[in-house]
């Protein structure tokens, strides 16, 4: 006789009719009623499998276990023990191939809803802050463990990468300057992840507890143009530093007409509608055209996000263009069922080899190729290849350009001496992160290529480690 | 916030700022730009760092009214802040020690030429330059362009100060009457930087451009700013806006810049954060 199990819990989510004209949040959250019944699906294994499916290790059946007992704000200490940023990973991990991947429930029905649960457990403890705070009007409670006399540390970028490594530092004591050359904090989580995945007030509010550690931001900095960074750390203003600063850099197709108008990259289309707020053109001065017909070329978690921001700018047929299978799709399963839901088509086995234009030099159509699923490659997918006079045209206002991207050179450029791979990635020599200039770390999308969040954050908290090592074994730790 | 220290109205529609901006001020070099946001609803816009003075901490910005955030920088006073500065942004240009120069500049393109004009100057070149503008009310930087060149011949669209014609008229007249010039740099719209081109091309003489591509980071993230140099895509805010003018698809820069016009019309139209 086999236990029958309880069904894992469906997340609320605004309906798809409703939220294609809306940017605000699609999941609505668990009601803690939800999240104990959730939770207590859990079998406590003792080989804790989920917990090695986590890049950061996060104690998952502990904070169930207070999930399940109605202790929400410990559940959320528990987690933060490990991940300093739980109200964003709990929206944006890859849970599927992380930790509920390897959720034993998984082998039999559904794994527990690992990433809901952490989402819930860290927007309770949030509003619950909030709402304190509201009430007694107090300001958030310094919490600085900062030691005078302590070495003073760089750090370049404000993604996740630059946040949690600032935030582990100035727990152990060090004093964090971050530098960000945009106006606004939160990296790829700000200018590129859309409102309606990850609310702007979730990324404030985690900033603000990285800046109640008593870390400095300074944005509008480019560090290799405003501020020379060896210079520096020369000059010993900072003893050390940590380099997070992305894969920022959009690749393009490298076709005919991709310098046409109606083309973006992802990044440009994005930035303009989260960091610039185009969505709320004219009251925010900057505009972004989307026009009728979309294609978006790619099907990461990239391009998911600009086809679902074109459905909601008013396009009326938005379609995702890849040249390989649903199954090679590499985006959230989520982000893929929400797209489709709210109207976005799929061509796949397809490739665009020209971008054609009108007189005025405006987006007409795109020629593609149709291709089919040869042997496997290098990366053990199977290579598409084209199948022979199988082009057809798309007829289309605007291409969007979401195949990828690579480190921004502004700075490495400027790093006489930092080893990069071929393709201008940092590399690093040790777990650690330590590159080939001594006192400089480096982490994130920089170094690995465009990853997750949650692997940026793990990195700058490896990397704040082997910095704190480092002072340790020189006997210049800040003595924490 | 970047405090405006002093502003001034150089002609109709065109102001000189001194902005505070301590690190921008200590590290820029001719051919840098910066991108200011004015407020928090306003877009990024790139001005060319027209001038630096390290000891005050300030750079000098010219702004001439086209849209709606260049408006708002016009009504701005010294004592009122700009939002956002960063920079210096941009490859600085390459200064080649030539012995002979010509700038060719066109209405507000004399600001971003002027810094260049300055840096060769320092390395002893010899300097002509030919100022353009629609009427003698719009010369601006007269006595600064004066200051670093050796000969400044000015043209008017309506002939009411100097000669009557365009700027690339008077540098064919020039290059006919046989002068020699190792270097051009030529700044302006589009379409005049463009047709002085066609003409130093002509004669052989390697040009320098600026180009001014709509932007959105300004820092090599988005890519908006690509144009074709040689057949190559390049970012001009990370490999610019200095290029070689005899390369550059100016055909496709002019499409380019006019994609949003009717959109910046548009905007013009929400007052809500004018003030
Ligand atoms: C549209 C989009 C959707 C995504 N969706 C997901 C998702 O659902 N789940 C997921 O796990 N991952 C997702 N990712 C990937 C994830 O966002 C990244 O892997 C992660 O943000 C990398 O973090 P990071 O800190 O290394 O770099 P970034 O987030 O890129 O931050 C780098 C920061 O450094 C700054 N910087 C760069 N150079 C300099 C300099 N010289 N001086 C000062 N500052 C500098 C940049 O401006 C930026 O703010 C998505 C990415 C994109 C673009
Ligand atoms: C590297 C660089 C340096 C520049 N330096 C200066 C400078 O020193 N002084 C100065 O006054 N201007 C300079 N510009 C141009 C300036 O950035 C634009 O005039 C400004 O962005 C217009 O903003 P707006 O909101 O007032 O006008 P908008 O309402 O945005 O636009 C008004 C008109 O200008 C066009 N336009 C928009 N952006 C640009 C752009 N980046 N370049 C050209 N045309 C544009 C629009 O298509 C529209 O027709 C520079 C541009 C670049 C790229
Ligand atoms: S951080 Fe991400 S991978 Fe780790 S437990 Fe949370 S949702 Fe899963
Ligand atoms: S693998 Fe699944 S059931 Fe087992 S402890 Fe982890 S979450 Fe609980
Ligand atoms: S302005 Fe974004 S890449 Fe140049």
């Amino acid at each position: 006789m086999s236990l029958k199990l309880a069904a894992r819990v469906e997340m609320p989510k605004q309906p798809a009719e409703e939220r294609r004209r809306n940017f605000e949040e699609v999941t609505l959250g668990l009601t803690p009623d939800q999240a104990r019944a959730e939770a207590s699906r859990c079998l406590k294994c003792k080989a804790r499998p989920c917990v090695s499916g986590c890049p950061v290790e996060v104690l998952i059946p502990e904070f169930l276990a207070l999930v399940v007992q109605g202790e929400f704000e410990q559940a959320q200490g528990k987690i933060q023990e490990r991940n300093s940023l739980p109200a964003i990973c709990g929206r944006v991990c890859p849970q599927e191939i992380q930790c509920e991947q390897r959720c034993v429930l998984g082998r039999r029905g559904e794994p527990v809803a690992i990433g809901m649960l952490e989402r819930f457990v860290a927007d309770y403890a949030r509003e619950g802050e909030l709402a304190r705070r509201q009430h007694c009007e107090l300001k958030m409670v310094p919490q600085s463990l900062l030691k005078e006399g302590a070495p003073r540390i760089a750090v370049v970028g404000s993604g996740p990468a630059g946040l949690s490594c600032a935030a582990e530092l100035a727990k152990r004591g060090y004093q964090v300057d971050i530098f960000e050359s945009l106006h606004d904090t939160g990296g790829v989580l700000r200018y590129g992840i859309p409102e309606f995945r990850l609310p702007e007030a979730i990324i404030d509010y985690e900033v603000d507890y990285v800046k109640s550690l008593g870390v400095n931001i300074f944005t509008n900095v480019v560090v290799g143009l405003s501020l020379d960074l060896l210079e520096l750390l020369e000059s010993e203003e900072y003893q050390g530093a940590f380099l997070g600063t992305g894969a920022g850099l959009p690749y393009f197709l490298n076709i005919p007409g991709e310098g046409l108008n109606g083309v973006y990259s992802a990044n440009e289309f994005l930035s303009r509608a989260n960091l610039m707020k185009a969505y709320r053109f004219p009251h925010y001065d900057t505009p972004l055209k989307v026009g009728r017909r979309v294609a978006v070329v790619g099907a990461g978690n990239v391009a998911m996000d600009a086809a679902r921001v074109a459905v909601r700018l008013g396009a009326e047929e938005v379609s995702i263009v890849y040249r390989r299978t649903r199954e090679e799709m590499p985006a959230r399963l989520e982000e893929i069922e929400h797209a489709e839901e709210e109207g976005v088509q799929f061509r796949l086995l397809a490739n665009p080899i020209k971008i054609h234009g009108d007189e005025k030099g405006h987006v007409q159509a795109m020629e593609c190729a149709t291709m089919k699923l040869g042997e496997p490659d290098a990366s053990n997918r199977r290579r598409p290849v084209v199948v022979p006079g199988s082009e057809f045209i798309l007829e289309l206002d605007t291409v969007i350009i979401a195949v990828g991207q690579g480190p921004n050179p502004l700075l490495t450029r400027r790093l006489p001496g930092l080893a990069l791979n071929e393709k201008g990635n940092i590399v690093v020599f040790d777990e650690y992160g330590a590159t080939s200039i001594q006192g400089i770390w480096a982490g994130g999308d920089a170094v690995s290529g465009a990853a997750t969040v949650i692997s940026a954050m793990g990195a700058g908290k490896r990397a704040a480690e082997g910095i704190d090592l480092w002072f340790k074994s020189r006997g210049q730790d800040s003595g924490i | 916030m970047f405090a405006i220290m002093e502003k001034e109205l150089l002609a109709p529609g065109i102001h000189r700022l001194e902005v505070l901006a301590p690190l921008v001020a200590s590290k820029a070099k001719a051919g840098n730009f910066v991108m200011v946001r004015v407020h928090s609803g306003g877009e990024r816009i790139p001005f060319t760092i027209a001038g630096n003075n390290p000891k005050a901490g300030t750079i000098m910005l010219v702004v001439q009214e086209a849209g709606k955030s260049t408006k708002a920088i016009g009504a701005l006073q010294a004592g009122d802040t700009l939002l956002d500065v960063v920079g210096p942004l941009g490859t600085p240009t390459h200064i080649e020690p030539v012995k002979s120069l010509v700038g060719v500049c066109g209405g507000i393109g004399v600001a971003p030429t002027l810094p260049l004009l300055k840096a060769f100057r320092a390395k002893g070149t010899e300097i002509v330059t030919i100022m353009g503008a629609r009427n003698k009310d719009l010369f601006i930087l007269r006595d600064e362009v004066e200051a670093v060149s050796d000969e400044v011949i000015y043209v008017t669209d309506d002939g009411s100060f100097g000669a009557q014609g365009l700027v690339t008229d008077a540098l064919t007249q020039l290059l006919e009457e046989g002068r020699k010039f190792d270097q051009a740099i030529a700044i302006g719209p589009a379409r005049m930087m463009q047709a002085t081109c066609k003409v130093t091309e002509y004669y052989g003489v390697p040009t320098i451009v600026s180009l001014n591509a709509i932007m959105v980071d300004g820092t090599g993230m988005c890519g908006a700013c690509r144009v074709t140099v040689g057949g190559e895509t390049k970012f001009t805010c990370v490999e610019g806006p200095d290029f070689d003018g005899h390369k550059v698809d100016f055909e496709e820069l002019i499409l380019r810049q006019a994609f949003y016009r009717e959109e910046e019309r548009g905007g013009e139209n929400c007052q809500c954060h004018s003030s």
